[in-house]
Parts: C-alpha cells; sequence; structure tokens
C-alpha cells in the first residue's frame, strides 16, 4: 500500500516538530526515516500510525484520505522502540492479541488462532517461547515477539520506532539483516525510524533523511551517502572535512564565503605536491582501525585536523610517521556557501 | 604475647556496634511497639472479654450495634466501589493525558489528606444543612443528606477518596501508555484495551488501595461524627457507636463492638501483606504513592 503525505504539519507547543512534509512512500518499500534526536521522525511514524494527530496537512493510503480513521481502522502494524509488549500476557496470548480482539463475526476460531499464531512464531523463528513471559526474554527475542505481535492482524503497512535502539551491538547487527530478510519474504510498505545511519543505509530501500522537522533528501543509501543535498546530510551521514574558504582559499576562491565539503576517504596524499593547489600539512596522529588506517593532519599553523582515510594497501605504500611533513588534495568535493543551504559546485 | 591478643580482641571494625547498643536500640523499638500498638490493641480485647463470652456476645448481638454495624458496612460498600471508579478515571486521565490543570487535580485529590476530617464534614453540613446552600432546596424536594445515610456516605467517599487515585496513579505513569498504545493499534476498542491490559496491570497497585480505602471507609470517626448527628439505631456507624457505649460508662460494650474494628484492622493488615506477596511473586511493581 502506498502512503502520500502532502504538507504535514504539527507543532507542540511552541516547538514545530514537522514542518510541511511532502513524502510519497512506494507500496513494497522498505523507508528509513533517519535524523537525530528532536528531527520529528517519531512524530512523523506517529501520525502515520494515526497513535498522534497532524494540525495541517494530508495523508493518504493508496489515495484514500485516512485522516478520519484512527488507530484501530488504519490496518497498521505499529512496532515500539522499548517493544510495548503485554506483560502479564504469554509470548502466546501477546501474539494472538491482534486476532482476539476482533469484532465477533470476524474472529477466527481457537483452532485458526493457534495454527496462526504458531505459523508467526515460526516466522520469526522463536516458537519454543510460547509459554513463556515478556520478562523472561532477551531485547532480541522481545522485538522479534513485537514484531510477530503486529504482523498478527496483516497490517498493510508495518511501522517500527527505532526496533533496534535497545539492542546490543552484536544483536542490533543480526537483526537487521533477518529484517531486510524478512521485508523480502513478505513485501510490507515498511516504515522505520533510526538515529543510525549505518542501520539505515544497511536496510533501507530509500532513505528520508530529516532534521529540525524538515525533510533534507530522500534517496537511495547510495544517494543520500555518495550526492549529500545539504551540509547537513554531509556531516549526519559519513565523516567530512570542512574547508572553510577564510582558510583554504586555493579550493574555494571562486565562490567567496564558502566551505567545501571533503569525506575523509576522497583525500589522496603524497610525499610531493600533486599540483599546484596541492596543501602542505604535518601528520599528527596514525591509527589503524581494522581494514583502514585513519591519519590526522593539519595545516601548517593551524590547530585544526583534517581526518584522512586510507585503505591498508594504500597506507603500506606511503608508509607515514607522526611528524612527516606531506601534502593533500581533495579528489572530490562539494562547496555550500556559509550559512546557507545553497550548494555552489561539486568537483 | 597476650598483650598482643588482647590488641586485635579490642580493635573494632568502624561500622558494627557492640552488642550492648545493639541490644539497646532493638529493646527501644520493640519497646515502643508494645507500649503504643499492641497493648491497646491487647487491652481492647482484654476489656471486651473481661465479663466473659456471653456479655460479648450480647453487646454484639443489641439491635443498636447491629444496626451501627449494618450502617458501617452499607456506607464502605458504597464508598469503596464509588472511589474504586473515580480514582481509575482520575489515575487514568493524570497518568495517560496531557490536559490544562492536571497538576489542579492532583492536588484536589490530595486535598482530603491535607484537610482536617472534621472540617471536610463540616464543610458538608454548611453546603447541605438545613441553613446550608443547598439545604433550603434540599428541604423543599424532600432530600435528606445531613444527619442521614446519605450524608455519612458522602463524607466517607470524601474523605477516602485519595486512597485509591493515589496508588494508582504512580503506577500508571510508571507504566507509561505504549501497551495502551499497542493494544489500540491491534485493534483493540477502548473497552477491550482497559479489560485486557490496563486492569491486569494494575491490578495489584488497585488490590492495595481498595484495602487500604476500605479500611479508612470503616474507621473513618471525624467527618461522620459531624455529619451523622448521632441517631441511634439509624445514623451511627461503629466508631460513633463505640464513643456513645464509651460515653454512657457502657465499658464492656465498647470494647466489644471496638473489638470487631480492630479485628478488621487485623484482617486488613493480613490481605495486604499478602497482596504485597503476590504482587512481588509476580514480579509487579507495587507503588506506594501516599
Amino acid at each position: 500500500m502506498s502512503i502520500t503525505i502532502t504538507n504535514l504539519n504539527k507543532q507542540f507547543g511552541t516547538y514545530k516538530a514537522l514542518n510541511d512534509i511532502n513524502l510519497e512512500v512506494r507500496s513494497g518499500e522498505l523507508l528509513a526515516l533517519l535524523g537525530p534526536s528532536g528531527c520529528g521522525k517519531t512524530s512523523l511514524l506517529r501520525i502515520i500510525g494515526g497513535l498522534d494527530v497532524a494540525d495541517a496537512g494530508k495523508l493518504l493510503f493508496n489515495g484514500e484520505d485516512v485522516e478520519q480513521r484512527n488507530a484501530r481502522e488504519r490496518n497498521v502494524g505499529f512496532v515500539f522502540q522499548h517493544y510495548a509488549l503485554f506483560r502479564h500476557m504469554t509470548v502466546f496470548e501477546n501474539v494472538a492479541f491482534g486476532l482476539r480482539v476482533k469484532p465477533k463475526k470476524e474472529r477466527h476460531n481457537e483452532a485458526e488462532i493457534k495454527r496462526r499464531v504458531h505459523e508467526l512464531l515460526d516466522l520469526v523463528q522463536l516458537d519454543w517461547l510460547a509459554d513463556r513471559y515478556p520478562s523472561q526474554l532477551s531485547g532480541g527475542q522481545r522485538q522479534r515477539i513485537a514484531l510477530a505481535r503486529a504482523l498478527a492482524v496483516e497490517p498493510k503497512i508495518l511501522l517500527l520506532d527505532e526496533p533496534f535502539g535497545a539492542l546490543d551491538a552484536k544483536v542490533r547487527k543480526e537483526l537487521r539483516r533477518w529484517l531486510r530478510r524478512l521485508h523480502d519474504e513478505l513485501h510490507i510498505t515498511s516504515i522505520f525510524v533510526t538515529h543510525d545511519q549505518e542501520e539505515a543505509l544497511e536496510v533501507a530501500d530509500r532513505v528520508v533523511v530529516m532534521n529540525k522537522g524538515n525533510i533534507e533528501q530522500i534517496g537511495t543509501p547510495d544517494e543520500v551517502y555518495a550526492t549529500p543535498a545539504t551540509p547537513f546530510v554531509y556531516q549526519f551521514i559519513g565523516n567530512v572535512n570542512l574547508f572553510h574558504s577564510r582558510d583554504y582559499a586555493s579550493w574555494t576562491e571562486q565562490h567567496g564565503d564558502a566551505v567545501a565539503y571533503v569525506r575523509p576517504h576522497d583525500i589522496d596524499i603524497s610525499r610531493t605536491p600533486q599540483d599546484s593547489t596541492a596543501l602542505q600539512v604535518e601528520v599528527k596522529l596514525v591509527r589503524a582501525i581494522g581494514s583502514v588506517v585513519r591519519v590526522e593532519v593539519a595545516a601548517d599553523g593551524s590547530s585544526e585536523f583534517i581526518e584522512i582515510e586510507l585503505s591498508r594497501e594504500r597506507f603500506d605504500a606511503t608508509t607515514l610517521a607522526n611528524g612527516d611533513k606531506v601534502f593533500i588534495r581533495p579528489r572530490q568535493f562539494r562547496v555550500f556557501q556559509t550559512g546557507g543551504q545553497h550548494e555552489l559546485s561539486a568537483a | 604475647m597476650s598483650f598482643n591478643d588482647q590488641s586485635i580482641l579490642s580493635r573494632k571494625i568502624s561500622t558494627h556496634e557492640s552488642r550492648s547498643v545493639t541490644l539497646l536500640l532493638i529493646a527501644v523499638a520493640l519497646g515502643y511497639l508494645l507500649l503504643f500498638l499492641a497493648l491497646p490493641l491487647f487491652s481492647v480485647f482484654y476489656e471486651a472479654f473481661s465479663k466473659g463470652w456471653r456479655l460479648y456476645l450480647d453487646a454484639i448481638r443489641e439491635p443498636d450495634a447491629l444496626s451501627a454495624i449494618k450502617l458501617t458496612l452499607i456506607t464502605a460498600c458504597i464508598s469503596v466501589p464509588a472511589n474504586l471508579v473515580f480514582g481509575i478515571a482520575a489515575a487514568w486521565s493524570i497518568a495517560k493525558f496531557e490536559f490544562r490543570g492536571k497538576s489542579l487535580l492532583i492536588t484536589l485529590i490530595d486535598l482530603p489528606f491535607a484537610v482536617s476530617p472534621v472540617v471536610s464534614g463540616l464543610v458538608y453540613v454548611l453546603l447541605f444543612g438545613a441553613n446550608g446552600w443547598i439545604g433550603p432546596w434540599l428541604q423543599a424536594h424532600d432530600i435528606k443528606l445531613i444527619f442521614a445515610v446519605p450524608g455519612i456516605v458522602l463524607a466517607t467517599i470524601f474523605v477516602t477518596f485519595p486512597f485509591i487515585a493515589r496508588e494508582l496513579i504512580p503506577l500508571m505513569q510508571a507504566q507509561g501508555k505504549e501497551e495502551e498504545e499497542a493494544a489500540i493499534s491491534l485493534g483493540a476498542s477502548g473497552w477491550q484495551t482497559f479489560f485486557r491490559v490496563t486492569l491486569p496491570n494494575i491490578k495489584w497497585g488497585l488490590l492495595y488501595g481498595v484495602i487500604l480505602c476500605n479500611a479508612r471507609a470503616m474507621g473513618e470517626f471525624g467527618a461522620v461524627s459531624v455529619v451523622s448527628g448521632h441517631i441511634r439505631g439509624l445514623t451511627n456507624t461503629m466508631p460513633l457507636h463505640v464513643e456513645i457505649l464509651y460515653n454512657e460508662y457502657n465499658f464492656v460494650a465498647a470494647f466489644s463492638v471496638a473489638s470487631l474494628l480492630a479485628l478488621l484492622a487485623l484482617v486488613t493488615l493480613g490481605i495486604k501483606s499478602l497482596v504485597e506477596l503476590q504482587a512481588k511473586r509476580s514480579g509487579e511493581p507495587l507503588h506506594h504513592g501516599a
């Protein structure tokens, strides 16, 4: 089911949580709402799910206005950050809940409910926990039960609020892949909220980057990483070095007061100047982290560190040491005018 | 060598009190409890049975006593369910919704704890009494509140209002509203959500509040005393009946009826401990609001 959002606004007191949001979610896709805390992503999710009401704007499911439909009637599965499992019910009863509260004439008989609950528990690979209570489960298990519970009512849309936020790093990674596979099997239109860029880039078909109630960019994971639309996206997704025209005129001089954004892995390092625009710097710190080597350098007389990432092969070739004088030159960068969102050039 | 041993023995661990201090502290605490709690309780039963079983039973079976017991039970049977409904409604709205005047509502709920019960009773007399604001209107329509059972029930409801609400508010606030939201998004109606999700989550706290509320409803003296008018066999509750008997120097009868109230207190304490134990076993927190 597709979702169309037009000119959506939401205000909490004097705080603007959502500012004129326009978004089109395609049927069957897995979309990530990515942004720092307080950017409005959870508000947007709750409004789609019918748990909050927008102040203004339109919300359509498959072209049909759903504003008048409350959360009960929207046929949306919601998975909460802290799972919100019913603590006094067993895992089985939690998953069966949505089936048991159906109006009498739609309700399945006990045998059918039992069959479907076990089918769902099989799907999340936790059938053996059917008789346990939520307090007896690990975080990852609870999250999967919460998902099974949401899927029980066969929702047309699945909404997940920071689904892996409360889990430790290893479980997060596993569940991430598992969610992706599950989505590929079920093809339910799904939106998940996250503040973790790695998570969004790895799992989602498309990523919506949000900041302060605005959408900064909508694109595939590759697009938002490789061609960020705004300085915010540049800084929020991945690491970036900023070169202000005041200090690094040779790269930005033609644009007046501007800032060049350069990814750490887009900087070349060399013992001899690459060309006339190369900058001489001193190596301050060399650190090998897994498959990459991180080098921090500073221009002469500057206290600002520039971060450079090299693959291990490249590093072995140059063998840098602290205090070495080297030359750097960005292979690829983008210039934005200071203060504004306006993009000036891409090299 | 012997000198060395002694120095080791006399060295003390600074956080441990000496045996005599420990014993003294325990003795003081126990003595205090015995003197001010256990001894009066014992004396109630002792006095009640001082002239034997027959007099004890006679005192309880006497028509005025029976009517006092009946009135006390009626009062509790009305005020406890009423406060159960009001308490859940108030706690629900405070814990799960944001609205203007929320802090005012919380303050109002605490009012009966802050005001002396006698003052609460007087307020009712002032409002509904013959010379009160609404009194003449009530009289014109032949409705009797003051010096009648409805007044006693109203005063009791007022005095016991905070017990259940106060017990539930922190509990429901701690539980948040995510489970209710989950239930609704799964297609449950408001009532289904309440009976299947909210109520099971608060059941132990609720039961605890009901027990406290009931104990107070049966034992309330001040507010009820003002509005009842002390009409024997008609508007006397058990605590009022005890006072009248005592003032008439009818000690055996007074203590006999009092022993019933004391027994109720003991039973209440017993149930309360049982509920706490059960709640602990089920792993659900039991918050003590008031």
